[in-house]
C-alpha cells in the first residue's frame, strides 16, 4: 500500500495521518510535513497511525526529528498504533519520547 | 548551485559514482549517497557488491576504478542508494599464497570490518542458510539516536560495584517475566533490579556481532545442540550483536542498545563493555574466511614464517594487534562506542596479548596499550584488562598501565579461595582486603587498579564454588578436558547436591563469608550474575556452549534463596554506606589526620596483635573512619574479624574513641536476618570487648 501523510491543523494541534508503509523511501514526504506542521507551532503534534501497517528505522528516525524541530515542550502523540508499531516503538526505547493512545480525544488535546 | 564534491563523475550501470573519501573506513552516509572505504595492503583490486536485504544474490558488483584507489585504501562514493534495505560487502583479488601469508580469493564476499549493523543472523538461534553466498551481511547505520542529555557517568573507579552479566541468560529463563527474553530491551525491564542489588556498573560479556552456529555440534549426552554462547569470538567489532535484540529482525540492535545504555544511565548505572581483540572468527586456516582473512590477512593476523597462525588466544588465530593498521581499528572501534553509544568503560579479554609484537613477543612499551591509556576520547572510559592470555603471559601486577589501565585481580581470586577453604595465608589475605598494594603501590597505581573478584563467568559459580571440589563439564563434549582445573574450591563435605543440613549449612556461610570478603576489600568488588542467589551450573566450571538453564538465571532462586539475596543486597549496601572502605589511595599504617588511630590496623583473635605465621586461619582489622577518602570526609570506624578456622574463636576487639560503640553490622555465623542488618539499623555489641566468631565465619562492627 502506497505511503501517504495527511497534515491538518485543529486549536493547538497539528495532526498528521499516515498510512501504508513508511521506510526509507516515504520517509521524505512524513519529514516534509513535520516540517509543514512546525510552522503553524503546535503545542501538540498528534500522529495517527491507525492504518499504518510497518515502520523501518527510517521511521524512527523522523520521530526523533519532530521531537528535535518541535521542541520539548511539544507532545507527541501516537494515535492507534499497531501492535508490531507499538512494538517497535518500545522495544527500541522510543515510545518514552512519546504518548501512545489507544484513542484521540480531540477536545482534550486540540483545546489544552 | 550544486557542490561540487557531490556530483557523480563516473557510471557503472545505473549508479552513479564519484571517488570517496578515505576516510573514515567503512561505509559512511554522505550528502546524496553512501561512502564506502576500505583498506588493503596487498589486493591487487577490490569490488563492492550489493544485495537488497536478505536477497540472496547481489544486485550490483561495481569495480573500484583504478584512480578510486589512494594509497592502499579503495574508496568510492555511491548515490541515490537506497541505504536502508542494503547490504553490501566486498570482493577483493590479490595472491592466494598462504606461506606467505596470502589468502585473497574473489569468489568470497567479505563483510566490511567497520560495518556498524550486521545482518545474515538477526534472530538469534535461526539455523542459517549455509547455502548463502554471503552469511555475515554488513549494512548501513545511522548516528543520529535521540540521546537528549545523556552523558557518560564517570563514577569514580573506587566507588564501582560491578555486576558481570550475560544479556540472553539473564533473562531467557522463563522465569524472568520478561516480554522479550533474553535481549538488550528484557535488561531495560529489569533495572529496579539492579538497583535494589545496589550495583552500579554491569559489565556485558561480548556483544560485538559473533556467530552462535561457529563450531556449534550435537551434544553427545544430550543431543541437544552446542553452540558459540558466550560469543568470545567475535565477527565484527563495531556492530551489536542482533540475536540479542527484539528488534534484530528489523535491523534496529543499534538503537535498542542505546535505549539501553540511556535508560542505564537514568538510573545510575555504568555499562561496561567484555571486548575481544585477541582473535577474531576466522579462526586458523581451517575456519571460514569472513572478513580480515580474505581482505589482508598478513597484516590483520599473527603469522609464523611458514604462514601458519599465532595461537596465543587459544582459538586459532591471533589478531596482530601492535601492527598501526590494526591498532586504528581497535582504537577507532573503542571511539565509536564511547561516544556513539556512550559506554562507560571496557574490559578486554585476554589483554595480555595486545601487549605482544607481531612474533608474539611481550613488548615493553605496547603502542596500542599506550595509545588507549592517552586517547582524548577515552579518557573518563574505564579501561580493565584480563591481564593474561592463553599463550601463558601472566601480567597480574605488571601490566602496562600507563597510570589508566585496571586488572581483573586473578591473584586476589585465588588468594581469597585458599584462605576461605583454609588452605591460604593471613598474609595473603590481608594484601588481597587492602586493594592488593603488594602488587600496585609500588608502581603508584591505587587500590582501584584491583579489580576484586572470587568469581566470573570463567570457572565456578559462587554455589558451585563452596559445592564441588572438581570440574564436572561432561555436558560440553569434550572428555572434560575443558574448563580450568585450578579452582580452589571445596565442596564443603560432599560432592554436588545433598540433604545433609549440616553440610548444606557450612555453604550457606562460606558463601557469605566470600561475599562480605568481597565487599569489604578496598579495590573495584565484581560479582557474577547470579552469585546473589545462588546459582548453580552443576558443577561445570566451562559453560561457554550451553543456550540452557546451565547459563540461565533461574528467578525463582530469588525467592528460594531470599535469605542469600537480602544478605548480598545488605553487604553492598554496607559498602556504598561506608566511604572507608572505597579510598582511591593505598593505606599509609600511620594517623596522618590525628585520630589516634592509623588508618589502617591489623588484629588478631588478641586486639592489637595479628598472628601473621601460615598456619594462622583468623585475621581482623580496623579502619578508621576519620582517614576516609583520605580524610577528606569522615566515616564511622570499621571492625573485620575473619575465622576461617574450623573451631569457634574468641576476638578480643580493639577500644574505640570514648563517645563511640561497637554495633554489629555482620555476623556470618548467624542464622538469617541476623546474619546481617540493613546499615543504619545495626544494634550495639553487648559486649565491648570482645565476640565469639563460630567456625569458619565472619564479623563486621560499625564504630560509632
Amino acid at each position: 500500500m502506497a505511503f501517504t501523510a495527511t497534515l491538518e491543523s485543529s486549536g493547538h494541534a497539528a495532526k498528521i495521518t499516515l498510512t501504508g508503509e513508511l521506510d526509507a523511501s516515504s520517509a521524505q514526504i512524513f519529514k516534509e510535513e513535520i516540517e509543514k506542521a512546525a510552522v503553524t507551532k503546535p503545542k501538540h503534534l498528534v500522529l495517527m497511525l491507525q492504518e499504518l501497517d510497518y515502520m523501518a528505522s527510517a521511521g524512527l528516525r523522523v520521530l526523533i526529528f519532530a521531537k528535535q524541530k518541535m521542541g520539548v515542550d511539544v507532545d507527541i502523540y501516537v494515535v492507534g498504533a499497531q501492535e508490531m508499531i507499538l512494538e517497535t516503538l518500545e522495544k527500541t526505547g522510543f515510545i518514552q519520547g512519546v504518548i501512545a493512545v489507544d484513542d484521540y480525544d480531540s477536545i482534550e488535546v486540540e483545546n489544552v | 548551485m550544486e557542490r561540487i564534491d557531490i556530483h557523480p563523475t563516473h557510471k557503472h550501470g545505473d549508479f552513479k559514482l564519484r571517488v570517496g573519501r578515505p576516510m573514515p573506513f567503512g561505509a559512511s552516509l554522505v550528502p546524496g549517497g553512501v561512502n564506502f572505504s576500505v583498506f588493503s595492503s596487498y589486493a591487487t583490486s577490490c569490488t563492492l557488491v550489493l544485495f537488497k536485504r536478505h536477497a540472496k544474490e547481489p544486485i550490483a558488483e561495481i569495480p573500484f576504478p583504478d584512480e578510486f584507489r589512494i594509497g592502499n585504501v579503495f574508496t568510492m562514493t555511491v548515490f541515490e542508494i537506497d541505504y536502508e534495505n542494503i547490504e553490501y560487502g566486498y570482493r577483493m583479488d590479490g595472491p592466494f599464497n598462504p606461506q606467505e601469508g596470502h589468502y585473497f580469493d574473489k569468489n568470497k564476499i567479505l563483510l566490511d570490518p567497520y560495518a556498524k549493523i550486521i545482518g545474515g543472523r538477526d534472530v538469534w538461534g535461526v539455523t542459517p542458510d549455509w547455502n548463502d553466498i554471503y552469511q555475515h551481511r554488513s549494512r548501513i547505520s545511522f548516528d543520529d539516536f535521540d540521546w537528549e542529555n545523556d552523558r557518560p557517568l564517570e563514577i569514580p573507579p573506587e566507588d564501582q560495584v560491578i555486576y558481570e552479566m550475560h544479556v540472553r541468560s539473564f533473562t531467557r529463563h522463563p522465569s524472568s517475566g520478561v516480554k522479550h527474553p533474553g535481549t538488550f530491551a528484557a535488561i531495560r525491564e529489569k533495572i529496579s533490579y539492579f538497583k535494589e542489588l545496589g550495583v552500579n556498573a554491569i559489565e556485558l560479556m561480548p556483544i560485538y556481532e559473533f556467530d552462535e552456529f561457529e563450531h556449534s555440534r550435537p551434544s553427545p549426552i544430550t543431543g541437544e545442540l552446542l553452540v558459540n554462547y558466550w560469543g568470545y569470538s567475535t565477527v565484527g567489532f563495531f556492530a551489536p550483536k542482533a540475536g540479542y535484540a527484539a528488534t534484530g529482525k528489523l535491523g534496529m540492535q543499534v538503537d535498542e542498545v542505546k535505549a539501553l545504555v540511556k535508560e542505564l544511565h537514568k538510573n545510575g548505572l555504568e555499562v561496561i563493555l567484555d571486548v575481544v581483540f585477541n582473535h577474531t572468527a576466522e579462526g586458523d586456516q581451517r575456519g571460514p574466511t569472513i572478513s580480515f582473512r580474505g581482505l589482508d590477512n598478513k597484516t590483520y593476523y599473527m603469522l609464523t614464517p611458514e604462514g601458519y597462525y599465532f595461537n596465543f588466544s587459544g582459538c586459532g588465530n591471533t589478531l596482530n594487534c601492535n601492527n598501526p593498521i590494526v591498532r586504528n581499528i581497535v582504537l577507532d572501534c573503542l571511539r565509536y562506542w564511547a561516544s556513539e553509544y556512550h559506554i562507560d568503560g571496557f574490559r578486554f579479554d585476554l589483554a595480555a596479548i595486545l601487549g605482544r609484537d607481531a612474533w608474539g613477543y611481550p613488548l615493553s612499551n605496547p603502542p596500542l596499550l599506550e595509545t588507549l591509556a592517552f586517547d582524548p576520547i577515552l579518557a573518563k572510559c574505564k579501561l580493565i584488562a584480563e591481564a593474561w592470555d592463553a599463550g601463558g603471559l601472566y601480567q597480574v601486577g605488571s601490566f602496562p598501565a600507563y597510570g589508566r589501565w585496571a586488572e581483573w585481580n586473578g591473584k586476589y581470586r585465588d588468594n581469597i579461595r585458599k584462605f576461605l577453604k583454609g588452605d591460604g595465608t593471613v598474609g595473603d589475605a590481608a594484601q588481597c582486603l587492602q586493594g592488593s598494594p603488594n602488587l600496585y603501590a609500588h608502581q603508584g597505581r591505587g587500590p582501584a587498579t584491583s579489580i576484586n573478584f572470587i568469581t566470573a563467568h570463567d570457572g565456578f559459580t559462587l554455589a558451585d564454588m563452596v559445592s564441588y571440589n572438581d570440574k564436572h563439564n561432561e555436558a560440553n563434549g569434550e572428555n572434560n578436558n575443558d574448563g580450568c582445573n585450578d579452582n580452589d574450591s571445596w565442596n564443603c563435605g560432599a560432592e554436588g547436591w545433598t540433604d545433609d543440613s549440616g553440610i548444606n549449612a557450612l555453604r550457606s556461610r562460606q558463601m557469605r563469608n566470600a561475599i562480605a570478603m568481597l565487599m569489604v576489600s578496598q579495590g573495584v568488588p565484581m560479582i557474577l550474575m547470579g552469585d546473589e542467589v545462588g546459582r548453580s551450573q552443576n558443577g561445570n566450571n566451562n559453560t561457554y556452549c550451553h543456550d540452557n538453564e546451565l547459563n540461565w538465571l533461574d528467578w525463582d532462586l530469588l525467592k528460594t534463596n531470599a535469605s542469600l539475596f537480602r544478605f548480598v543486597k545488605n553487604s553492598i549496601a554496607f559498602r556504598n554506606a561506608h566511604p572507608v572502605l572505597r579510598n582511591k589511595y593505598h593505606f599509609q599504617n600511620r594517623d596522618y589526620v590525628g585520630s589516634g588511630y592509623a588508618d589502617i590496623t591489623w588484629h588478631g583473635t588478641q586486639a592489637w596483635n595479628a598472628d601473621w605465621s601460615p598456619s594462622c586461619r583468623t585475621i581482623a582489622f580496623m579502619l578508621c573512619g576519620q582517614h576516609a577518602k583520605a580524610g577528606s570526609v569522615e566515616d564511622n570506624y570499621i571492625y573485620v574479624a575473619i575465622n576461617m578456622h574450623w573451631e569457634a574463636q574468641w576476638f578480643e576487639i580493639p577500644g574505640l574513641p570514648e563517645q563511640l560503640r561497637w554495633h554489629i553490622s555482620t555476623n556470618t555465623g548467624c542464622a538469617s536476618p541476623e546474619d546481617i542488618w540493613e546499615p543504619g539499623t545495626e544494634p550495639k555489641l553487648e559486649n565491648q570487648h570482645g565476640i565469639l566468631l563460630g567456625d569458619r565465619s565472619i564479623v563486621i562492627l560499625v564504630g560509632k
